[in-house]
């Protein structure tokens, strides 16, 4: 029993690794069950704007969050597109406006979107307290340009966009505690819609927030981003990790349950020697 | 298919790119087997890049289009028309923080620190407890309604659909959740008798919270695995390797 409590963490690594590695070489796919219900409600929510309605999409999280938030971000941006909403990009995150970039160039054109009429990329701005709660006054007066330069008053995509009642929903895709302050500063004082994509290990912390509706919907790291590529018919990154993270979690029980038994295992052959 | 075509048409210096992450991402994976110098040197590379990128990014989206364009607009290449004086403020306050640097003036700094925090709790303490206090019980007490039976106001009772059934469950569930919770860390009593009791569910409830956040960790933990094997195999494999000997 307590050779279970002696195996090398190595070992733990390569089998984990095996996990994820094998179901790409195979290409083994394994589709998500039903969506949740906060993953359909924002999708039921974008699905249900009118064509023309503008979409805010914060970009608050760096390459570190990437494998999570990106497929997010980019079904997010293909449903919006399909559905002729305008797409608003922004970053409180330094890094995350050249993340909305990567996604808006591979989704935009693939989805015949076009910069500067179907969605711009707004850029990064320090203070995100600050810029939040400013953008509620004017957006344009926060962000006068875009990251190209031009000023934000040529850009058609942002015609009639004054401050947050003009926009129809912010979708905060976030490794950090950024939607708390959307929450807070856009939604309770602007009343705008919040929703929020976010990694798994902060799904806890906000999943009250969707229960007491203060965000629309929220989605849940891969699994989320997956379920998402689902309901828009667009299986991508998101859902090729699926079969990997199901199989690697089965893996990691399989350990938790060994570990659980080594370790009571030990205790009671002590017990039984004392 | 449009992720392998744009593979296909990569630049020589993307090519390099590719080849740089793939043995940074190595070079980080090979702490798992032990510490070793390519980590260290990996990770030195690391944060190195991350200030420098920091002080870059803080110059060209803060200091200049902020501060100095305002002040100077002839250098703001259009960007801004006249001066604008009233900037010298936070501008000065910003000078105020360098002053840690000097022992002897670095009371300086406390001035926009206390700024900064006055600021930011005027703004923040009102709205927070809005988002996160006022809302969050009034959520706690509202799936209530499904107890408006017999349990309450001695009207009809509970739906007999398995639906309202678990809704009023998880009502009870929450408001029990909540309040044990919440006397396990009310430490002005001892916790024994009633307080004893409720405590020690909270414990039990703190227990699910904490088992629910490892489970989404490791799912969290494993996505960035995925992520970078993804990238391992599609992008760099696929996309370089291959053609580099002379695969299909």
């Amino acid at each position: 029993m307590e050779r279970l409590l002696r195996i090398d963490r190595r070992v733990i690594f390569v089998l984990i690794f095996a996990a994820v590695l094998v179901p790409f070489l195979a290409n083994l796919k394994l589709k998500p069950g039903a969506p949740s219900p906060s993953t359909r409600d924002v999708y039921d929510f974008i699905g249900k704007l009118p064509a023309g309605a503008a979409i805010m999409l914060a970009f608050d999280y760096g390459p570190a969050s990437m494998p999570e938030l990106q497929p997010m971000a980019a079904a997010i941006c293909r449903h919006a597109f399909r559905r002729d909403l305008r797409v608003i990009c922004l970053a409180l995150s330094p890094q995350g406006f050249l993340l909305a970039d990567r996604v808006l160039a591979e989704t935009g054109p693939q989805e015949g979107a076009a910069y500067g009429e179907d969605y711009v990329n707004l850029g990064f701005k320090p203070g995100y307290t600050a810029v939040v709660l400013n953008m509620g006054q004017s957006i344009p007066g926060v962000y006068s340009q875009d990251t190209k330069g031009t000023p934000v008053e040529r850009l058609p995509v942002m015609r009639g966009i004054r401050n947050y009642s003009d926009i129809a929903l912010i979708v905060d895709l976030a490794s950090s505690n950024t939607p708390a302050t959307w929450v807070a500063f856009a939604h309770e004082r602007f009343k705008v819609p919040v929703a929020a994509g976010i990694t798994a290990v902060m799904a806890t912390e906000y999943y009250p927030f969707y229960q007491s509706k203060q965000l629309v919907g929220l989605l849940n790291g891969l699994k989320g981003a997956a379920e998402y590529e689902y309901l828009i018919e667009n299986p991508d990154r998101g859902a090729m990790g699926m079969a990997s993270q199901s199989i690697a979690h089965a893996v990691i029980i399989v350990f938790v349950i060994l570990g659980n038994v080594g370790y009571f295992g030990a205790r009671r052959r002590r017990r039984v020697t004392r | 298919m449009a992720a392998a075509d744009a593979l296909s048409n990569l630049t020589t210096g993307q090519i390099v790119g590719l080849w740089l992450q793939a043995a940074f991402t190595l070079a980080i994976f090979s702490f798992l087997w032990s510490d070793n110098p390519v980590y260290k040197l990996a990770e030195h590379i690391f944060v190195g890049i991350s200030a420098g990128y920091g002080v870059v990014l803080v110059w060209h989206q803060a200091v200049l289009p902020l501060l100095l364009f305002k002040l100077l607009p002839q250098i703001s290449g259009g960007a801004e028309l006249s001066a604008n004086y009233w900037v010298v403020i936070p501008g000065a306050l910003g000078v105020l923080m360098l002053t840690r640097f000097f022992p002897k003036y670095d009371w300086l700094s406390r001035w926009p620190i206390a700024f900064v925090v006055g600021l930011y709790a005027g703004a923040g303490i009102p709205a927070v407890v809005q988002a996160s206090i006022l809302e969050q019980s009034q959520a706690t007490l509202e799936p209530l309604k499904a107890l408006h039976g017999p349990l309450i106001w001695g009207s009809p009772p509970v739906g007999s659909d398995g639906a309202s059934v678990l809704t009023a469950f998880n009502a009870v569930l929450l408001l029990t959740g909540v309040i044990c919770t919440l006397s396990y860390f009310y430490f002005s009593l001892p916790h024994t008798g009633i307080l004893g009791v409720t405590s020690r569910i909270g414990i039990w409830f703190l227990m699910v919270a904490f088992g629910a956040g490892f489970g989404n960790t490791v799912m969290a933990r494993v996505s960035l695995l995925i992520g970078r094997v993804q990238f391992l195999l599609e992008d760099w494999w696929r996309g370089t390797g291959i053609r580099l000997f002379g695969g299909g």
